[in-house]
């Protein structure tokens, strides 16, 4: 009996389970769909059966470089990253292991500018950039998303630090280990799954970063969500192309988050099961 | 060498005194127990030793050098912890070898002394396991082992057995009394157990609230306690204290009579009593008696008797081994 009721329950999980990962996918899966529909096809209205032409991709191929915004891309979301990482360890490992009493009002700080609206420092943030030359430069949108996706690293780090017991660091130093061998040989290796998942959220991200990089790049730094962006004003109209244009853009992204869904998932959990 | 000398250490963690003043002498090659009561301050003594925690004020002297303000790397000490603080991801070699790495010692001779301190410790079939392929008595001994192979001026334990459980922490006591004795390199141990720090120590320190009560051999602190604290503490089971009237009759605010000092009979005595508990050890039989007018009583005796809950008794404490206490608690002398 009990097992009918269990398998019963697992069924009705593995359902709903389903039904709510269809639910969170079906936008993707509907813009891949309009990718492969013709300009007519696209505009005719709701439908899930796609005449399979791939003309908007060489339609979109043909229009636009694609390869540069794709660069771009990777520049400043790996980019953007690597500095986040390098400034986001030593402040988490000297917030988790030295905390301080007012270390959980500077993390909440931290955390409180990224409630403020971004609109909201837009204008000042354009000037900065164009009195330093940095507008729609490489340079100038890594700092921005290393500035913007920063509390979220620390945040992340300082999580996973906490897990790590502080016993296990006091023994490295014990054993004569000083505080860059100590980071180095102790802590980093044991924070690896914690670190490589804040690494690869933080490359989603900042892919995916519109806001700013949309503003604050014209041409040369444009990165890929500059290309989407450049199919939906003029030609708003053209859903099948704008589809298939978003589709080239999410798609390395999209592989990424697939092939290290694995790691994600570890890291996003890390520590909660022991 | 490695005496270690502590004059007037104090320590507070924001504004509340955890160790307000200690000045302790431990000499070159004695094993020295630190035991109290949880939240004594034995731990924050010895992390200050250690050099994990910041001395408020006062003076940690290694070899008479002051080493007070040297951070741990530097003060040549080794610590086991209470929960191993092995590197899960290093294999138990490199555990090992790991404070040879953090000395530049050369690579030939770091392995020798690995594979000598494995030897010793009964580790060389596990070398290349990491530490979560091992069991609670492994893992500490790899914590010895990762504390031996510098050779360090004093070894710092810091309830090193707690997490074990009862039959293998007996062996890691007998282990680690014996490695003394191998190494004859100075030992400082902090427990809450006492029968861990009769059984292993040179000397004891008996802290209570930060502050020092007592400081001698095991035997000193069993026949001639300072207080009645050290009395209650040191001793198991624990001191009988009497007051009122019954302490009166021998000039004293409080008297303590070990239950090991208790005679009981069913004829005479000085109290009289109802048997309440029993509880059976083979070799001894710890009897609770409720005494009419002073309360529960323990009694140690011999393994087989015939005394039953309920039973009427009497008790007497055994000439000469009655300890007085004054108001403020000190013993009288």
């Amino acid at each position: 009996m009990a097992r009918a009721v269990s398998t019963r329950r697992k069924l009705t999980m593995t359902i709903l389970v389903w039904l709510v990962a269809l639910i969170v996918f079906f936008p993707i899966l509907y813009t891949i769909i309009t990718s492969l529909k013709t300009e007519g096809e696209a505009a005719a209205g709701f439908s899930m059966l796609p005449s399979f032409t791939f003309e908007s991709y060489a339609a979109v191929l043909d229009q636009q470089d694609y390869f540069r915004p794709f660069f771009n891309s990777v520049v400043i979301s790996i980019g953007s990253t690597i500095v986040a990482l390098l400034i986001a360890v030593p402040a988490a490992w000297a917030m988790a292991f030295t905390p301080t009493p007012k270390t959980r009002d500077v993390l909440m700080w931290m955390l409180s500018t990224k409630m403020m609206p971004a609109a909201g420092v837009l204008v000042p943030m354009y000037l900065i950039f164009l009195n330093t030359g940095l507008l729609d430069t490489l340079l100038g949108l890594t700092i921005i998303l290393t500035l913007v996706n920063l509390p979220i690293v620390v945040w992340m780090l300082y999580t996973y630090f906490k897990e790590i017991p502080v016993d296990i660091l006091e023994a490295a130093r014990m054993d004569g280990a000083t505080l860059g061998k100590e980071l180095v040989y102790v802590l980093l290796p044991m924070a690896v799954p914690g670190i490589a998942s804040t690494l690869l959220l933080n490359v989603i991200l900042a892919w995916n970063e519109a806001f700013w990089t949309l503003r604050l790049s014209t041409d040369d730094a444009a990165p890929l969500t500059a290309f989407i962006a450049s199919f939906s004003s003029p030609q708003g109209q053209f859903l099948a192309k704008l589809s298939a244009a978003s589709v080239l853009a999410i798609l390395p992204i999209l592989l990424l988050g697939w092939f290290s869904q694995k790691q994600l998932v570890r890291g996003l959990t890390f520590g909660a099961v022991k | 060498m490695g005496s270690i000398t502590l004059e007037h250490v104090n320590k507070t963690f924001g504004g509340h005194p955890v160790i307000p003043d200690v000045s302790l002498e431990i000499e070159d090659g004695e094993f020295v127990v630190f035991v109290g009561p949880s939240g004594c301050g034995k731990s924050t003594l010895l992390r200050l030793i250690a050099g994990l925690e910041d001395t408020t004020s006062g003076a940690i002297k290694l070899d008479g050098v002051d080493v007070t303000d040297k951070g741990p790397a530097h003060r040549g000490l080794a610590m086991v912890f209470q929960s191993y603080a092995l590197y899960p991801h290093m294999t138990v070699r490199q555990n090992i070898a790991f404070p040879l790495k953090m000395a530049n010692i050369d690579k030939a001779i770091a392995e020798q002394k690995v594979a000598d301190a494995a030897r010793v410790l009964n580790l060389t079939d596990y070398l290349d396991r990491k530490p979560r392929a091992l069991s609670g008595g492994q893992r500490q001994r790899v914590a010895i082992g990762r504390a031996i192979v510098r050779q360090p001026k004093a070894f710092l334990f810091d309830e090193p057995l707690s997490n074990l459980d009862a039959a293998l922490r007996v062996n890691m006591r007998i282990e680690i009394t014996e490695l003394h004795q191998q190494l004859k390199t100075t030992m400082v141990y902090v427990t809450h157990d006492q029968v861990e720090a009769m059984t292993m120590a040179n000397r004891i320190v008996v802290l209570n609230a930060g502050r020092v009560e007592q400081f001698g051999t095991p035997l000193e602190l069993y026949k001639s306690p300072a207080n009645r604290f050290v009395a209650g503490f040191i001793g198991s089971p624990k001191m009988n204290f009497l007051e009122g009237a019954a302490a009166g009759k021998y000039q004293a605010e409080a008297i303590g009579v070990r239950p090991e000092h208790v005679r009981i009979s069913r004829d005479a005595g000085e109290w009289q009593g109802k048997v309440g508990v029993a509880e059976h050890l083979g070799s001894d039989t710890f009897l609770h008696v409720h005494v009419d007018g002073v309360g529960l009583q323990t009694v140690r005796t011999g393994g087989e008797n015939d005394y039953h809950p309920g039973e009427q008794v009497w008790l007497s404490p055994e000439p000469g081994r009655i300890y007085r206490f004054d108001r403020a608690g000190q013993a009288l002398r």
